[in-house]
Parts: C-alpha cells; sequence; structure tokens
C-alpha cells in the first residue's frame, strides 16, 4: 500500500493510499497529489539519506510520497 | 489523470524549485563555500585588527593608557565571538515543543533517517545528515554544514515560513529539501556564520555540541 502524506499543523495527513493494482485508488490518488500540487505543496520521495527526488506526477511505484511546503532563508 | 501503472514514470527534478526565488544568487558549490570561508575569515580580521593595532599602539606610546587598550581588545574578542553567536542561533532549540501534533510529526522524521540518527536526534534535537558538500546538521530553523575534515562551518538560517507546524516537521521540511539538492538548499538558505568550528561549540548549548562533535567526527569516505 503506498500512501501520499502531507505535512501540515498534525503532525502529517494521510491524504491518498493506493495499490497499483486498485483503478479506482489511482485515479483518487493522482486527483489529490494535482490538487495539493496546486495549493502550492512540493511533493518528494525520499529514498535514504543524501537522496530525494522531487517529483511533478504521482510514482505509484512508490511507497510513499511526502508533501512539503516551500522553504526559505531566514 | 496523468498517472496510471501504464503511464511513462514520474517526471523527478533534483533542482530545488525555491531557487527561482533567489535567481539573483550563484549556485554555491564547494569551490565557493571555501571561497566564502575564507572571505569570512578576512572579513572577521579586519574588523578586529584595527582594535589590536590601535591596542598596542597605544600601550606602546603612553603605558597610562593601558585600561584603554583592554577595552580594545575586549572588543577584538567580543565581535568574532558575536558572529558565532549568531551562527549558534540557527540551531537553537524547538519553541514549540507541547506543539500537539509533535508526537505525529516526530514519527514522520524517525521514518526518514536511521536508528543512530534518530537517536542523536532524540538527544539533540539535530538530524545528521551527509552530504557532498560536508556534514549536516538539521534543525527547525536552520542547518549547520560541518566540512570535511570538521575544522570549518557554515551555519545557514533557513526554514519552511509556516508557524503551525510541529518543530519536527520543520526539521523534515528541511532535511528532504537538502537530500533533495544539495547545493541548492545552501543557495536558498541565508549565512549566518562562516568559521571555525571550535568558536561555534562554545557558543552551543550542551545537546547541540554533543550533534556538532558526532557531524565533525564523520568521515565522508565512508
Amino acid at each position: 500500500m503506498s500512501r501520499l502524506v502531507r505535512m501540515d499543523q498534525t503532525g502529517h495527513t494521510t491524504v491518498a493510499e493506493w495499490t497499483a493494482e486498485d483503478p479506482a485508488a489511482v485515479e483518487a490518488a493522482v486527483a489529490a497529489f494535482t490538487l495539493e500540487l496546486d495549493q502550492g505543496y512540493y511533493a518528494v520521495v525520499s529514498s535514504g539519506e543524501g537522496r530525494a527526488e522531487q517529483v511533478r506526477e504521482l510514482p505509484l511505484d512508490a511507497p510513499l510520497v511526502i508533501l512539503r511546503r516551500p522553504i526559505a532563508g531566514g | 489523470m496523468s498517472s496510471s501503472a501504464a503511464a511513462p514514470p514520474a517526471t523527478a527534478s533534483g533542482t530545488l524549485p525555491e531557487l527561482a526565488g533567489v535567481s539573483w544568487r550563484r549556485r554555491v558549490t564547494d569551490r565557493s563555500l571555501r571561497r566564502t570561508g575564507r572571505l569570512w575569515t578576512l572579513s572577521t580580521i579586519s574588523h578586529t585588527a584595527p582594535f589590536v593595532l590601535a591596542a598596542g599602539v597605544l600601550a606602546g606610546l603612553r603605558p597610562v593608557l593601558a585600561p584603554v587598550s583592554l577595552i580594545l581588545l575586549v572588543h577584538a574578542w567580543a565581535i568574532p565571538e558575536l558572529y558565532a553567536a549568531r551562527g549558534a542561533g540557527v540551531v537553537r532549540g524547538p519553541r514549540h515543543r507541547d506543539h500537539p501534533g509533535e508526537p505525529v510529526a516526530l514519527g514522520l522524521l524517525g521514518d526518514l533517517v536511521d536508528h543512530r540518527v534518530r537517536e542523536l536526534h532524540a538527544r539533540t534535537r539535530l538530524v545528521l545528515e551527509r552530504g557532498r558538500l560536508g556534514t549536516w546538521l538539521v534543525g527547525e530553523a536552520g542547518a549547520v554544514l560541518v566540512r570535511q575534515g570538521g575544522r570549518r562551518v557554515h551555519c545557514y538560517c533557513v526554514k519552511v515560513p509556516d508557524p503551525q507546524l510541529p518543530p519536527s516537521d520543520r526539521t523534515a521540511h528541511l532535511l528532504l529539501a537538502l537530500r533533495t539538492d544539495e547545493t541548492g538548499f545552501a543557495t536558498v538558505a541565508n549565512l549566518a556564520f562562516s568559521g571555525a568550528r571550535w568558536r561555534l561549540r562554545r557558543r552551543l548549548a550542551e545537546d547541540a555540541r554533543e550533534a556538532l562533535d558526532a557531524a565533525a567526527r564523520i568521515d565522508p569516505a565512508s
């Protein structure tokens, strides 16, 4: 089961869950993913120390996709 | 629908999108960091040397002015200390430790790191991350880069501008951005201090010193 989570004031919220074998869940996840990106979130897939990829389309095979806010110099 | 099981691979980017907001800055490189370090040292010397020189001249010309010389020397000592204190400020402890979302955020952050980093974070509130530029300590509102060899540090002020987020989520934001694009991360962040590790260490809280020592011990080749 893959998950799309958004980091927010609750800690994080699971926005969508899917498996590649479930087209309806995939469609819902992609719709949720697009909506979050439209709201200004960036999607990241982390694959261990020093490695993460910013993605603009939902990677269906990734176990965890994290939505984050933009950062800025303080 | 933009993706499906039969769709092409998801598009990925190794460039931090936040770079668009600082388009006037040149991307940080290993070489530019060395140059920045040298410039900081020169700048500090240029700020302190006149005080030291004046103190020596005054004491030499008129010994009765020794107290004035002493004051000048205190000034010369205080300037780099103030810079180092500013650097230490980027990893100062979380201000919202009792945030209701913190336990959940901590769980997500814990999933992103291995058990040694998790344990260090539990004690110091800083996440240790190895990079190509050196070893990073990522906090809630900033990061410290310990350069290879462990003698010089660069302190960066950088944060996610959302005051509602729990501390560990703020750290996770910075960690993910760093992992996505290390040099881009250093470019987006504002440099608060560059100098000797020992100078920063004296200005850190006890727990942060432990993290700094751990970062300095990391062998970048391992």
